[in-house]
């Protein structure tokens, strides 16, 4: 059974995004003569239900972040589809494709280059009701107002500068500006990392509450596995534009399967005599190779130390190892889990 | 031990513009000893910086030290002139930036930078220097350093660029080592290596490090002692198994609970909202002499209001904590 098979089991009526074999390249120049390019997203396929939370983990430069922005149709999408209600939104254009934008929001890692300087805080929350032309102009100031009081910010905050708020208010307007037109889905792209951790469990804590009460989807994007953990879902891990795992965040945390996975918790276990037994076993080192022009065979393999000739050779698929649980590793069934013991 | 830096009632306060003097730090006191890592503590705007940066000689224009001692290996840096000074730094200490592709400078490649330090500080040039840039680039583990010794800061990744930067700090031998926040721009897995790499060349070297970090949970297992500064004050202090186990400050409680902690092996439970400490730190000038912690906090008491900031009071063997409250908090 392919993944996607096994995808078309989960039931399909309540799934707000689909993602299938989604590939988004980048022209890099020439090599020796050929036209060379950026392999940022590979092939990439997952499904979001509604009102649940899909998280994204993995290394910078895994594609993470260009995935969510391809899905938001803010870098051009190379092939793949990417549907969208009952729609693929990959091949849609200039009005269409505007009045889709309204239920797709997001939310960026830095408070302070995503807001514009020179404009008070109320106008850049008014500023997507202005252009997508939702309500009349007196509702949209009092949409404003309501909008900063359900991020937790007094209705003077509106004709403030953006230098006059702290980092965590800036990411509450940011917040605001995404929940302005009542969008399904909001992107999270590492929303918090930016923030101190106090601040970040204030945001954290406001974003689950706005997803309870107005059934809001999340693609929430970190490298932070603890908050991942707790947030999440469903999580898929990234590496090299591909996705090498998938699974529930209870299954993912308990039982991962792909080696990559397990170097990536082993890094971010809590101290102690387990963390330094898997941090010896598990823990790779040095850096992801260059993105562009990748060799053929599976993308870990030069820092996996369970690589054999095969993984050299043919790109994994994506297989089944659990209802809802899928890895792309040829030694999957071989290699046993870690086991957690707090021993 | 013998401390090999020692900070003594250190203030730190900025002029402003109607030139009236603004507290930053207020009556700082810690002392590190060789080969031993004391974690500096707190949210943005606590002071952590301008502490590393008062102890560097480097606080930017507008900021004074208005009284304290600074004695490294029982030597006021205070009172040095500034040609003494610019020999102790890079040699005696030396710093390691938050910011990697910041700090380093983009026109010249790794081996110019590094090997700058050492002409300066120990008179190496060409070959030699060469040579001992590469075994730095070996130390802190950058692979094929031959290459990466001509590379610009730009072709490399940010946790390699991080290795330089720490490369470049070793190249004096310093006693004292400096870390601004060294992971924060970095990848889990990075930041992995580069605290292990951390604690390793500290066993081989002997180099006391100040660890300034925002991340309580973070730094327990790596530092011997922790600070945990608010606003400018020292609100908790002591060695960090017992700040980490039984913190007592209500800041340092809320610092440790707003961090979603991983659970390996096992079903997360579902969510529950983290702890959060409401509100952000005081800004400069709005800091009264009354607890600064104050409007913030859950257990303020009459008592709180109507005294000053508590002294910092030892609470049980090598762990003190200024809070009017901190017998009830301790219950």
């Amino acid at each position: 059974m392919t993944a996607f098979e096994a995808a078309q089991i989960h039931d399909a009526s309540d799934v707000l995004l689909d993602v299938n074999d989604l590939v988004v390249h980048f022209p890099a120049g020439r090599r020796s003569g050929k036209p060379s390019f950026v392999h940022a997203v590979d092939g990439v396929s997952f499904r979001v239900r509604r009102g649940t939370t899909f998280g994204i983990v993995g290394e910078s430069g895994s594609g993470k972040s260009t995935t969510a922005q391809a899905v938001m149709r803010l870098v051009p999408v190379t092939s793949g589809q990417v549907v969208f209600g009952n729609r693929n939104i990959a091949e849609l254009s200039g009005e269409p494709l505007r009045a889709v934008r309204r239920h797709l929001q997001i939310v960026f890692q830095d408070p302070f280059s995503a807001l514009n300087p020179r404009r008070r805080a109320g106008d850049q929350i008014r500023e997507p009701l202005d252009l997508l032309g939702i309500g009349s102009r007196s509702d949209r100031d009092e949409r404003v107002r309501k909008l900063l009081a359900e991020v937790g910010l007094p209705p003077q905050a509106a004709d403030l500068f953006p230098h006059q708020f702290s980092g965590g208010q800036r990411q509450r307007l940011c917040i605001a500006r995404a929940l302005a037109p009542e969008p399904d889905l909001i992107v999270c792209d590492e929303a918090v990392s930016a923030l101190d951790v106090a601040i970040q469990a204030q945001i954290l804590n406001l974003l689950k509450r706005l997803q309870r009460e107005r059934n809001l989807t999340y693609i929430f994007i970190s490298h932070d596995l603890a908050v991942i953990q707790q947030f999440c879902d469903e999580v898929a891990v990234m590496y090299l534009g591909k996705i090498v795992e998938q699974a529930p965040a209870a299954e993912i945390f308990r039982a991962p399967h792909h080696p990559y996975t397990w170097s990536l918790l082993a890094a971010a276990a809590p101290p102690g005599s387990m963390r330094d037994e898997l941090k010896r076993r598990y823990l790779v080192k040095g850096d992801p190779p260059s993105p562009v022009d990748p060799l053929p065979g599976c993308r870990f393999v030069e820092r996996c130390p369970s690589a054999v000739e095969v993984c050299r050779q043919r790109l994994p698929t994506l297989d089944v190892v659990a209802p809802c649980h899928y890895v792309g590793c040829h030694r999957s069934a071989e290699l046993a889990p870690p086991t957690f013991d707090s021993r | 031990m013998v401390a090999l830096l020692e900070v003594d009632q250190l203030n730190v306060s900025m002029r402003s513009e109607a030139g009236r003097l603004v507290p930053v730090i207020e009556n700082l006191s810690f002392a590190v000893a060789p080969a031993q890592t004391l974690a500096l503590v707190g949210e943005s705007g606590c002071g952590k910086s301008m502490t590393a940066l008062a102890l560097m000689g480097l606080l930017p224009e507008d900021f004074v030290i208005t009284s304290g001692r600074i004695l490294l290996e029982g030597r006021d840096i205070l009172s040095l002139p500034a040609r003494d000074m610019r020999a102790l730094r890079g040699s005696a200490m030396s710093m390691i930036f938050q910011e990697p592709m910041t700090a380093l400078n983009p026109l010249f490649t790794v081996g110019d930078q590094i090997g700058e330090v050492l002409r300066w500080h120990r008179g190496l040039g060409g070959a030699a220097a060469r040579e001992q840039v590469l075994a730095l680039l070996r130390a802190v583990q950058i692979p094929a350093p031959e290459r990466r010794i001509d590379a610009y800061p730009h072709q490399l990744s940010g946790g390699m660029r991080q290795r330089v930067m720490i490369a470049m700090a070793l190249a004096g031998k310093p006693k004292l080592l400096i870390a601004d926040e060294p992971t924060t721009a970095l990848d889990v897995t990075v930041q992995a290596q580069i605290f292990d790499l951390l604690a390793q060349l500290q066993r081989e070297t002997g180099t006391a490090i100040l660890l300034i970090t925002h991340d309580l949970g973070a730094v327990g297992e790596l530092a011997n002692e922790i600070l945990v500064l608010y606003a400018g004050r020292c609100i908790e202090a002591g060695a960090s198994a017992g700040i980490v186990a039984q913190p007592r400050h209500p800041y340092t409680r809320g610092l440790l609970r707003c961090v979603a902690h991983l659970q390996l092996g096992q079903a997360p439970k579902s969510w529950t909202d983290l702890g959060e400490i409401p509100g952000m730190v005081p800004p400069l000038g709005a800091r009264g002499a009354e607890c600064a912690f104050l409007a913030r906090c859950a257990k303020a008491a009459d008592v709180c209001r109507s005294n000053p900031q508590p002294i910092l009071e030892p609470i049980a063997a090598g762990h003190a904590v200024s809070c009017w409250c901190k017998a009830a908090v301790a219950a």
